[in-house]
């Protein structure tokens, strides 16, 4: 059980999402921002990427977050946000999904 | 996300204050509330849900979608006196999600043989505090009985608009302890934020039981912020 009243810098995603733009790195937020179901990682969970694929944090505890990764290389490139959606996995809907049978929402925007 | 907004709340977050970042999914656009400011309509009370619950979610508020993040510092709870009561609290509160310091000077009392894995400061309330200030996530409950060491805690908390303030005694005990608060200027309407006697009144009898009231009035504080002067909350 995690008991620090403060914040964990060296793993906080947004902390570190503030430091790699003061190394003037490119930087998106992924940010969940709805469930349903079993969603392993609740609303508010933030997943930090930056242009060469690097990440920090969570939105399903491991199983969308490569998805995740390459559409936000993309609104690196594009600054225009993105809303994700992922479900169980199915071949017909979707390469990834989550596996609980959950169901997530995951905004993904360029920071700056 | 605008790069001084995430600044903005990087900072309140590292200080321990509240804050609701309001993000429009429409044209991304964010914006940092604060605790007390005042956004009205649908909008408004959706945020001062989220201040209230710590859950974030997304809320349809004039025509438009928003996706409201709380972030709240993590409650904790301060016991002034390792007594029988915060044996019993610690465990209990720790479980509760409200992570537990004990302070007390006397070090008969405050040993780790009786506090394992609990933040236990075998020194004057004075000392710690001035370390590692109270703050409005904060809790504080003062069980030693003792003027010397339970009083100034109790004015360190009222003045840092502590969530929750508990003080140990009956009622005739705590007849003193206003006068003594009131010599030191502290005024009438803060006094009367002190819970005394401590705890929700459940006919707690052990001090576990006492234990028990007392983490649930904690709870039930920390639940309520905000809403006291809206008559939400008898």
């Amino acid at each position: 059980m995690d008991e620090s009243i403060y914040l964990d810098e060296a793993r906080d995603p947004l902390i570190i999402a503030e430091g790699w733009m003061k190394d003037g790195k490119d930087v998106a937020i992924a940010t969940v921002v709805e469930t349903w179901g079993s969603a392993p990682r609740p609303a508010g969970s933030h997943l930090v990427i930056d242009a060469e694929g690097n990440f920090h944090g969570s939105v399903s505890g491991g199983c969308v977050e490569g998805a995740v990764v390459t559409e936000a290389i993309d609104v690196i490139g594009s600054g225009k946000a993105r809303m994700l959606e992922f479900g169980v996995a199915d071949e017909t809907a979707w390469q990834v999904g989550l596996s609980c049978g959950g169901r997530i929402k995951v905004y993904v925007e360029r920071l700056g | 996300m605008d790069p001084y907004v995430l600044k903005t709340l990087n900072e309140h977050r590292r200080a321990r204050r509240a804050a609701v970042l309001v993000t429009d999914l429409g044209d991304g656009r964010d914006r940092i509330v604060r605790e007390g400011d005042h956004v009205a309509g649908v909008l408004g009370e959706a945020i001062a849900s989220a201040f209230r619950t710590g859950n974030s979610g997304s809320v349809e508020a004039e025509g438009r979608t928003f996706f409201l993040n709380a972030h709240l510092p993590r409650p904790r709870l301060v016991v002034i006196g390792a007594v029988h009561i915060s044996q019993a609290l610690a465990p209990m509160a720790r479980i509760a999600g409200y992570p537990v310091e004990i302070i007390d000077p006397r070090t008969a009392f405050a040993t780790p043989e009786r506090f394992p894995d609990v933040a236990l400061h075998a020194e004057w309330p004075e000392d710690v505090l001035e370390r590692e200030p109270l703050d409005s996530y904060t809790a504080l409950a003062a069980v030693t009985h003792d003027p010397k060491i339970d009083d100034f805690a109790l004015k360190a908390a009222l003045d840092a608009r502590c969530f929750y303030i508990g003080a140990l005694g009956s009622r005739k005990t705590h007849a003193k302890r206003v006068e003594r608060l009131l010599a030191l200027g502290v005024s009438a309407d803060q006094i009367a934020r002190i819970h005394a006697p401590i705890g929700l009144d459940i006919g707690a009898a052990s001090p576990a039981e006492i234990a028990v009231a007392v983490l649930a009035q904690t709870i039930h504080a920390f639940r309520s912020r905000g809403l006291e002067s809206k008559g939400a909350v008898a």
